[in-house]
């Protein structure tokens, strides 16, 4: 590996850790990001030349924080402010550093970063931004790429994103076990969130989107080796493994989306998939079960069954109905509803359907199942309307031509019946 | 002589590698292994998965227990390993158990899932 290429992945790896504890000293995001930024740039100077450091992480809070508070004094001499006001802790002395660096302070450290970052009254683009830009260190212009949007127009919503963090209050007190829970499934939401973007724009421009969701993948391990007893990380991460395992399956060359019973099962990822059955395994020891975990379980069934008719239907039904009484959503009896239509046959599928039609009105899949359904049954017409309010609300082309593919099915078929008419 | 060698390294790191990244490694070491395979030198090589996949059984002293997480006591030392393939961790465990049943000093036993097993190559 070259020079730049060791330190590179050395400053993404310590990033969490040293954002995390200059977040603590300095308190304000930008004086955060901007010291981190400071001892990144002095590290491509002397790594070099001197050789890694043993611990990147302290290295770079050191480094860091030192030249924050340089920063903080050259400001305050310019604005005749005493500095000790904007410090949190300018007493610290510097060996002080090592006590502050062993274990206990760490974890707070990373969880409020990251907790900082998943603010339930931040909308969701904003936080699965800012987490990118200052847990991940992604450049502005990566993200802006994987979300299809401007640099300048992602530079503003990371702005926004960052005054109402401060606006909100960054929480710095040692958090209690009912804090440190709560923290816990708001940062596992918002991971889930940056795995959803990349997943959802899987066929978007090459690359990006897999690569959020390799980070997500990376902040739900990191999340569990910092509580490595919390079933439901181990759920998400389970999950996040396996819904990815699938990547190289779910679109054809053209870019086309493939369902799960037609992918080619020998293109999923397998070491993925045993990592995810070893996390589920150690998960289900706690008996302590949660969304994560029932969602995870789910996609096992999934991930086991070597060719789709072996896929265990009721055991997936079963894990849904205990998902509608974890989390009770239209969403997830949609869900059910596909499990419902191989056990039972479509009609039973479209009873469960059908009452979701006010709340799921403007959803996407919600149309696109009901039309496959009455598809199956033979009822074109309305098959086809359905398809058509579908195709209406497909977020990406990948979506709209799988429905379109429908559609042509039903002109085929209505085309070919009129032939057999016409003969008879 | 048979010898055991140990891979270490910080999992932040390599977990931040690429799937390039990644796969330069493993086919840089498969060609340093393939030269120690021919000369019928190479006994079994895994792969671990990270240690977020490991649970640790810690016995001596009452009844065992178990703890998520990989060993992370630096006051003992690795003495020895066994591979063996099980239906489930418990199965694992269950063999782990039994394990201290039978040792007398306390000590631990951490369960790590493999990524990659590539069996022995050495002359029967």
């Amino acid at each position: 590996m070259t020079d730049t290429a060791w330190i590179d992945l050395a400053l993404v790896s310590a990033r969490p850790q040293a954002m995390g504890a200059l977040l603590r000293y300095f308190r304000n995001l930008d004086m955060a990001e901007e010291a981190f930024q400071e001892a990144c740039i002095r590290a491509l100077k002397t790594w070099p030349k001197s050789g890694p450091p043993r611990d990147p992480a302290a290295w770079l809070i050191f480094v860091g924080r030192n030249s924050g508070i340089d920063k903080v004094r050259r400001q305050a001499r310019e604005t005749a402010l005493p500095p000790e006001e904007l410090l949190s802790d300018l007493e610290d002395r510097e060996d002080e550093l090592a006590d502050r660096l062993d274990g206990s302070h760490y974890r707070d450290d990373i969880l409020r970063l990251l907790f900082v970052c998943s603010n339930p009254a931040l909308p969701a683009t904003q936080q699965i931004a800012l987490a990118l830009r200052v847990v991940s260190g992604l450049s502005v212009k990566q993200i802006a790429r994987a979300f299809l949007v401007s640099e300048a127009a992602m530079e503003q919503r990371i702005t926004r994103a960052k005054a109402r963090v401060a606006a909100a209050g960054i929480p710095f007190e040692t958090p209690d076990a009912a804090d440190r829970a709560e923290r816990l499934a708001a940062v596992a939401t918002m991971i889930y969130l940056v795995f959803n973007e990349g997943y959802s724009a899987m066929n978007g421009p090459e690359g990006v989107s897999a690569d959020l969701c390799d980070e997500a993948i990376r902040l739900s391990r990191l999340l569990l080796r910092l509580f490595p007893g919390e079933p439901e990380i181990m759920g998400l991460t389970a999950l996040l493994l396996l819904q990815h395992s699938r990547a190289r399956a779910r679109f054809d060359a053209e870019g086309a989306i493939v369902l799960l019973e037609d992918q080619d099962r020998r293109l999923w990822n397998r070491e993925m998939i045993t990592e995810a059955l070893a996390m589920i395994d150690k998960a289900m020891r706690h008996q302590r079960p949660g969304p994560y975990q029932v969602q995870a379980a789910i996609a096992a069934l999934h991930a086991r069954a070597t060719r789709p008719e072996l896929t265990d239907w009721e055991q997936i039904d079963l894990l849904y109905q205990t998902l509608e009484r974890l989390q009770p959503s239209p969403v997830v009896t949609l869900n059910r509803a596909v499990a419902v239509s191989k056990r039972e046959g479509p009609e039973a599928a479209l009873a469960l359907v059908e009452p979701l039609g006010d709340r799921l009105a403007g959803y996407f899949y919600y149309h696109g199942l009901r039309g496959g359904l009455l598809k199956q049954m033979g009822r074109a017409g309305e098959a086809r309307v359905a398809f058509d309010r579908a195709i209406a609300l497909a977020t990406n082309g990948a979506e709209a031509a799988y429905i379109r593919m429908q559609l042509d099915h039903l002109a085929a078929e209505a085309a070919s019946s009129a032939l057999v008419e016409e003969k008879q | 002589m048979l010898y055991a060698v140990f891979c270490y390294n910080s999992e932040d790191v390599t977990g931040t590698w690429t799937k390039e990244q990644d796969g330069k490694v493993m086919r840089d070491m498969a060609a340093v292994e393939k030269k120690y395979a021919e000369a019928g030198k190479l006994g079994p090589v895994a792969r671990l998965l990270p240690t977020t996949a490991a649970t640790t059984l810690r016995h001596g002293g009452g009844e065992p227990i178990v703890i998520d997480g990989p060993f992370a006591e630096t006051k003992e030392q690795l003495l020895g390993f066994f591979i063996l393939d099980c239906a489930s961790l418990e199965e694992a465990i269950a063999f782990s158990r039994e394990l201290g049943e039978v040792n007398p000093s306390p000590g631990a036993y951490e369960i790590r899932p493999l990524a990659i097993y590539k069996p022995s190559e050495l002359p029967s």
